[in-house]
């Protein structure tokens, strides 16, 4: 096809003004997902007001996690902060019993300095307990990038032999390391599917970063085989190649059937195995989609750009039918996307469109004047724009549902097509009573 | 350091944020990392605002860290200036900027001389003050901003109108109720026949502060933000001001009779005392409901009060003296106005605490096991936990908080709202426990198999424990389209396999 050659990614970059999820976030799932953690926020009262006001009911659930409120005395170094940490691990120690305590760094930490991986494994010594530091702040990542942080650190804690497991003269052992290994953190039920998937395959699944206690952390050997199942995980896979050797499997991300797909096979094609059925398995899948798909068809969709999965998320309505006006996105790693925006490359040239802009650090005003311009059939963004872009006939789906919802593997592509089509369907059963009030204007103030 | 779960009251900035986005075309530049725009994501969620919030970032990056903001600032502030052509600009700085001690007033200087728009610096510190202070404070600060600038520009108005005018003081963006309130205070001047001159920061004009000094009097309804600037009006124009919450009966007659001395002392006779009777008798149900005969069921049933400053005096005073039920002990989270608070409960109630640790407040009313509790949200939970019922009077909020029907605490229609949110708190305390005594509800083992597709299909144990996952209100739903897949494909056990079939190919 001729226009494959004019169908290369642009790329842009803006100033960086736009709305998103402080990184500290992550400790919302984390501690929810690693069940024996704490995660301590050493930060100041802002990054304790996000999380309170973020994390809705949670916060009442009697979460893991506490914010380490830093004081003046914290700020101008009158208190030492080894002393002060030990003082309030030692209490989570003696109020929650964790297995491990995570530490999260924040802005606040970077700027004084505070020397979070040089007091760690101090204090880990001196209060029998493992800590792990993460620094997650909003100087360096946005909102996904937490996670990207926090199983960065974890990584180092992977043991890299399985001797206390397998007896060393065991060479055997080298037949069942024909497995691989998968970063990420998911929910149980999508771990379960995902594996369900693979073992169809018969491919072996020898750990997941991370496991759902920090005891069951996978063994990691050099030469081992990882693959990442989020685009957010850059620092992640970079830590697991260049400081547990470990190769990895560069493949679009198990996102829609059509992700879902490729990753699969990305992995038997690595394994050296000859998937089975996977063809008919996506074409079975977009067959029950075909109901949502009819309701999105030809229509448009602009990303702002907050969380990371934009780039996957574009890909998959491309091949639904949809038309992306652009994909901002916090930060674009094209070497750990490269499979990912291949993926979509190809997906524009089958369905013969044109690329999409990628934007990276978006400018939400700049956006907002793009959006004015161009109308999409919906935005997807932030909770700070939602309501206003209503309030001016746009519809929009707020993009940290995304994060939250169960959106990998076969089984859940449908939930994504749920999202995405909800607002449509929702404003089309309102046509009766809001079409003439909330119309789009020609200018949007 | 300290630890911490949960706070009472936001950080400085949330303050200033909450006084920017009240004005009309008031636009706020934080000085902050990146996320810390949150601010925009609760009044837009919370509110419901239609409108984009103005307030913008400055966002501070490893590039800031290493040479400093330098023009960033500077050419951000204009570029708002630009966009948007506010009135006001206001550079906000948060936990961040506070440490990396850039000098922002100098930022704000050359910014000023390219802009159009005025443009100040908020003037507080994240480690010395809380939300709550920085609204007082800021809200100070613009004030006497324009009113020195009316000084200079010679357009300060002191003449006073010629029928009596109040200026009210203190409604805020993600303020506890503000809107409801402001129609009842508007209705009451309207009875009261006083002219409103200024409502600030609600939605009032930066432009028009400048005409503040001709009001009679100033009115400030709450006392976390507003006093200040009322105390700098009486200061500087001699403007009495009225700091009683006409919350409850007792509070507005109060409130009523100040504003009466205060007009009385600029040689404007009034008597209320008619209107206040009539109000009270009529208008107002609270004192009836009281005296009803179903009320007495009330009598010495026992709450606990816990809140803001204003909220929690005003409603322990209520609790007391209008509905007869004994406040085991009251007490606010607004450690900086101790004083006033004890001086209004001390005769209410046997204990007064005063922290801001939730902990604390949570062994409080598990200690003291009151039939009630009226606090904030982080009470409801505490209450939900002991089984407590729990009626919401203060911020720290959620977003049901923010009811669209109308809901005042203020004024003669607060007092029918208050009377009923009372009520109904202890009725449905009574319910539970008349449902205890008789064994609960009936009891639901009976219904499910009914609304179960057909028992003859099985689950596997994993697929079991898999449907116990998906969450309560679903499950029977995800249960029966199982099982109605399972049925139709003659399968006669669930496997997981099969329900994840049945979730991929069943449209729901």
């Amino acid at each position: 096809m001729q226009t494959s050659t004019q169908n290369n990614p642009t790329f842009e970059c803006e100033t960086g003004n736009y709305h998103t999820f402080c990184p500290i976030s992550c400790v919302s799932w984390l501690y929810q997902k690693i069940e024996d953690s704490f995660f301590l926020v050493i930060g100041t009262k802002t990054c304790g007001y996000f999380l309170q006001n973020a994390m809705g009911v949670m916060i009442f659930a009697e979460p893991r996690y506490a914010m380490a409120e830093l004081e003046e005395g914290d700020i101008s170094a009158q208190l030492n902060d080894y002393e002060e940490l030990k003082r309030l691990c030692l209490q989570i120690k003696k109020d929650r019993q964790p297995g491990v305590i995570f530490w999260i760094g924040t802005c606040t930490t970077e700027i004084i300095k505070m020397d979070l991986e040089g007091i760690a494994p101090k204090l880990e010594a001196d209060i029998q307990l493992p800590i792990i530091v993460a620094r997650a702040n909003g100087l360096d990542y946005a909102f996904t990038q937490g996670e990207d942080t926090v199983l960065a650190a974890m990584a180092h804690r992977c043991p890299d032999t399985n001797s206390k497991h397998f007896p060393q003269d065991n060479k055997k052992s080298t037949a069942i390391d024909n497995g691989i290994i998968i970063f990420g953190s998911l929910p149980e039920p999508e771990v379960k599917q995902l594996s369900y998937e693979l073992s169809k395959q018969n491919i072996n699944i020898k750990g997941w970063l991370p496991s759902q206690r920090y005891s069951e952390l996978p063994i990691i050997a050099p030469g081992d085989y990882v693959i990442g199942v989020n685009p957010f995980l850059s620092r992640t896979a970079t830590t697991l190649m260049r400081r547990k050797k470990a190769r990895l499997i560069s493949a679009p991300f198990p996102i829609g059937p059509d992700g879902t797909k490729e990753w699969i096979a990305k992995i038997c094609n690595v394994l050296d195995i000859i998937p089975e059925g996977l063809d008919e398995r996506e074409a079975d899948i977009w067959q029950n989609l075909e109901e949502y798909i009819s309701l999105i068809r030809g229509k448009s969709v602009f990303f702002m750009g907050d969380n990371l999965l934009e780039i996957s998320l574009a890909r998959f309505l491309i091949r639904c039918g949809m038309i992306v006006y652009e994909i901002g996105i916090p930060y674009m790693d094209k070497r750990y996307q490269g499979a990912e925006i291949e993926l979509l490359r190809k997906t524009c040239d089958q369905r013969q469109v044109k690329m999409p802009k990628i934007v990276e650090k978006p400018d939400n005003y700049n956006q907002l004047d793009r959006i004015r311009d161009l109308q999409p059939d919906l935005v997807i963004t932030g909770m700070a724009h939602a309501n206003p872009l209503e309030a001016r006939g746009i519809n929009t789906k707020w993009s940290v549902e995304f994060t939250f919802a169960q959106i990998h593997g076969f089984t859940n592509s449908k939930d994504i097509l749920e999202l995405i089509t909800r607002p449509l369907r929702r404003n089309n059963g309102l046509k009766a009573i809001s079409d003439n009030i909330y119309t789009r204007p020609t200018s949007v103030n | 350091m300290k630890l911490a779960y949960w706070m009472y009251s936001g950080p400085a900035h949330i303050g200033t944020l909450r006084i920017a986005s009240s004005f009309k075309n008031v636009h706020a530049i934080m000085h902050a990392p990146l996320g810390d725009d949150y601010f925009n994501v609760m009044r837009s969620m919370l509110e419901r605002d239609r409108n984009f919030t103005p307030v913008t970032a400055s966002i501070v990056d490893r590039h800031v860290l290493a040479r400093g903001s330098q023009e960033k600032v500077i050419n951000n502030i204009t570029r708002k200036d630009k966009e948007e052509s506010p009135d006001l600009l206001i550079l906000t700085p948060t936990c961040t900027s506070s440490i990396l001690q850039e000098d922002l007033n100098n930022f704000v200087q050359r910014a000023s001389m390219e802009t159009e728009s005025d443009v100040i610096l908020a003037d507080v510190n994240h480690y010395r003050v809380n939300e709550l202070q920085a609204s007082d404070r800021t809200l100070e600060q613009i004030v006497s901003f324009y009113l020195n600038k009316a000084k200079k520009l010679k357009t300060l108005d002191l003449q006073k109108t010629t029928k009596p005018s109040v200026n009210i003081i203190g409604l805020l963006s993600l303020g506890f109720h503000h809107q409801h309130d402001l129609v009842d205070l508007k209705r009451l001047f309207n009875d009261l026949d006083i002219e409103i001159n200024q409502i600030i920061p609600e939605n009032a004009s930066v432009k028009e502060l400048n005409l503040l000094p001709k009001a009679w009097f100033n009115f400030v309804p709450y006392r976390e933000a507003g006093l200040l600037t009322a105390k700098r009006l009486y200061d500087e124009f001699d403007m009495p001001y009225v700091d009683i919450t006409p919350m409850g009966l007792l509070n507005i007659k109060a409130t009523i009779q100040r504003i009466q001395s205060i007009l009385s002392d600029c040689n404007c006779v009034r008597n209320y005392d008619n209107y206040i009777n009539l109000q009270t008798k009529y208008v107002s149900q609270a004192a009836w409901f009281s005296r009803s005969i179903d009320c007495q069921n009330l009598t010495g049933k026992t709450a606990i009060v816990f809140g803001d400053a204003t909220h929690a005096a005003a409603m322990t005073k209520i609790l007391v003296k209008e509905m007869g039920i004994d406040v085991l002990w009251a007490g606010t989270y607004c450690l900086n106005d101790e004083q006033w608070f004890q001086q209004q409960v001390k005769d209410l109630c046997s204990k007064i605490i005063i922290t801001d640790d939730h902990n604390l407040v949570g062994d409080m009313i598990a200690k003291t096991e009151p039939n009630a509790i009226f606090g904030t949200q982080m009470e409801r939970h505490i209450g939900k936990r002991l089984n407590i019922p729990c009626g919401v009077i203060s911020s720290p909020v959620h977003i049901q908080n923010f009811p669209l029907s109308y809901k005042p605490f203020l004024g003669y229609e607060g007092t029918n709202q208050i009377a009923d949110l009372i009520y109904n708190s202890f009725t449905l305390g009574m319910e539970d426990h008349l449902l205890d005594l008789f064994g609960g509800h009936d009891t639901t083992e009976s219904l499910t198999s009914t609304l179960s597709a057909d028992n003859l299909i099985k689950w596997s144990p994993e697929a079991l424990k898999e449907l116990g996952k998906i969450p309560g209100f679903v499950r029977g739903k995800v249960k029966r389209n199982t099982e109605k897949f399972a049925a139709s494909k003659e399968y006669d056990l669930i496997s997981l396999e099969i329900m994840y079939e049945a979730k991929e190919k069943v449209n729901s």
